[in-house]
């Protein structure tokens, strides 16, 4: 039986298709910043410290994560590529959300009209349980499921 | 999350409703965390958005709409350091065209927009704020509304000051509307370490590489080190400053480190002793192998990984003043090994603009100024972020520039001796 992941609704929407995953944490200005700052039209994972994302495209997939790491324009990052129309469908986070990324969803829902998905506590088992590459279902309630 | 009369009053959007965007940003923010009201902010902020990115089209926007707001900050803040100073770094036409038409096109703008909502003066660009020179020094138990990760860290371990490790754009609200959420590091709960770091190398390590493997072990959490008083002492003076300075900042970029305690050496750890440890603490132990076993995990990002180096940065965090000194003494004495008058490598030093003011004040400035060295205020990261110069063979002794740029690290020791062309 395939297990279903459930967690906190941040910001809730509904999502099928391809996910990434990142074991580690990931550092949203490393990874995003060369893609933003280039103004391209997709986000290439550009952390050269993290093997899970780096040269992986990043726009419009859910990405899952135990927390993003890294410099405080993290927020400010998020809500950029929102604002640009080039960010993750959903975030998915196995603990708790950080600050950093908590600040980017709300400013990119509060000032952004950004419809950006984001849970956390989905527990550290869906790390390991889902795989790049894998579809998978992200309900309204905070559950995901690969379909 | 309870709030008074008059933080309900701005969120119902009594006072416009710019600012009751920014109450409800914050709100929202503490709600997430459980943090139970928002507390006052008691000094000057620090900004980490310093740099005029024309792509960073919200940033401009919303400060648009506080300034039409009319709103002010009560303190006067600090921000993070300038991304362009062609006095100082030269740059050729094509690097000037792709930073001030292309990537900084906003820079000028953006520091009208700061200076209208509250920035200090034109010496606040710096990340090390809380230097003396400088002069935005929180003390013991202040609530601070800062961003730039190495500042926050630095004021909550060294300080005793409390401060999250807030992102851009909150940092402004909170320092616009004088309250943040309580709750993590601003509790004293939030302060417990959760980590116990058993430091058992032979000497003491050095201060980027430790501050690194910390970083990527424990996340977010606290640590409590042992063992680094050994080699640190028990006194803040200015040489275990600039230690603590670019520990914490290779912390909190490696990883996500807000706050660290130094067991018998910084302010909490002095006055709680292993009282502020929680019971279920993890432990980490770190010798000569760990920390050796970290710095090669290091990947080397040039084309070319056996380019020889172009450019040198030095102070990612900017230098302190006796940092500026040491880093003097230290070139003086690989030139005279190495026989030569001048540097081999082009080298940038970076310091704070009131640091740099008091430094140019002494001989050595004179010394370093002939031995080919340029004394800046610009921001490493931001410059190397620059396509051009991002595909040169840069070298620091950074680990928070080699964590987001392509720059290669090196540790203190082999840097300088590489810079003064010493075999």
């Amino acid at each position: 039986m395939k297990k279903v992941f459930k967690g906190r609704v941040i910001c809730s929407g509904s999502y099928e298709g391809e996910c990434v995953v990142s074991k580690q944490g990931l550092n949203t200005l490393a990874t995003f910043q060369k893609s933003a700052l280039m103004n391209k039209k997709k986000v290439i994972g550009s952390d050269q410290n993290n093997k899970d994302v780096y040269g992986k495209n990043l726009t419009g997939v859910a990405l899952i994560l135990p927390q993003t790491i890294g410099s405080t324009t993290g927020g400010l990052v998020i809500q950029t590529i929102c604002q640009m129309g080039i960010n993750p469908a959903a975030l998915l986070f196995s603990e708790e959300i950080d600050s950093l990324a908590a600040s980017g969803v709300i400013l990119a829902k509060n000032w952004e009209n950004s419809q950006i998905i984001a849970i956390d506590k989905l527990g550290s088992d869906i790390l390991t349980e889902i795989k790049t590459g894998d579809k998978i279902r992200v309900s309204k309630d905070g559950t995901v499921e690969v379909i | 999350m309870k709030l008074t009369q008059e933080e309900q009053d701005i969120l119902d959007g009594k006072e416009g409703q710019t600012k009751a965007k920014i109450m409800q940003t914050l709100v929202e923010f503490g709600e997430l965390f459980g943090a139970d009201k928002l507390v006052p902010v008691t000094t000057s902020g620090h900004l980490v958005t310093s740099f005029g990115i024309g792509l960073l089209k919200p940033v401009y926007r919303i400060m648009d709409e506080i300034i039409e707001a009319g709103l002010k900050t009560p303190f006067p803040f600090t921000v993070d350091p300038r991304p362009i100073d062609y006095e100082n770094v030269k740059c050729g036409v094509l690097d000037k065209l792709i930073f001030s038409k292309i990537m900084y096109s906003k820079q000028k703008h953006y520091e009208e927009q700061l200076s209208k909502i509250g920035l200090k003066n034109k010496n606040a660009f710096t990340c090390t704020c809380y230097l003396e020179e400088v002069g935005n020094t929180p003390k013991y138990g202040d609530i601070l509304s800062w961003a730039e990760s190495s500042a926050v860290v630095f004021a909550n371990s060294v300080l005793g000051a409390r401060c999250n490790r807030n992102s851009g754009m909150l940092d402004i609200f909170g320092a616009l509307i004088g309250k943040v959420p309580n709750f993590g590091l601003l509790t004293d709960e939030g302060r417990k370490a959760n980590w116990i770091v058993e430091v058992k190398t032979t000497s003491l390590p050095e201060a980027q590489i430790l501050g690194s493997a910390i970083g990527m072990k424990v996340m977010e959490d606290v640590p409590y080190v042992k063992g680094l008083d050994r080699y640190l002492g028990t006194e803040l003076n200015d040489e275990v400053i600039s230690y603590l300075k670019d520990f914490g900042a290779a912390t909190a970029s490696n990883g996500a480190v807000g706050l660290y305690h130094i067991e018998n050496l910084t302010p909490e750890a002095k006055k709680f002793n292993e009282k502020i440890i929680n019971k279920d603490a993890k432990v980490y132990v770190i010798d000569d192998a760990e920390l050796e076993r970290v710095y090669k995990s290091y990947p080397v990002m040039w084309k070319k990984t056996d380019s020889k180096p172009s450019l040198c940065f030095i102070g990612c965090p900017h230098l302190t003043f006796y940092q500026l000194n040491k880093w003097t003494e230290k070139i003086e004495e690989n030139l005279k090994v190495s026989g030569r008058r001048k540097i081999k490598i082009r080298t940038i030093m970076t310091s704070s603009p009131d640091v740099v003011e008091k430094f140019k004040q002494t001989e050595n400035y004179i010394k370093l100024k002939n031995f080919g060295v340029n004394l800046s205020s610009i921001c490493p990261l931001m410059y190397t972020n620059n396509p051009i110069a991002g595909s040169k063979p840069i070298i620091t002794n950074s680990n928070k520039l080699r964590t987001y740029s392509k720059s290669r690290y090196y540790k203190d020791d082999d840097i300088v001796k590489i810079i003064c062309g010493v075999k």
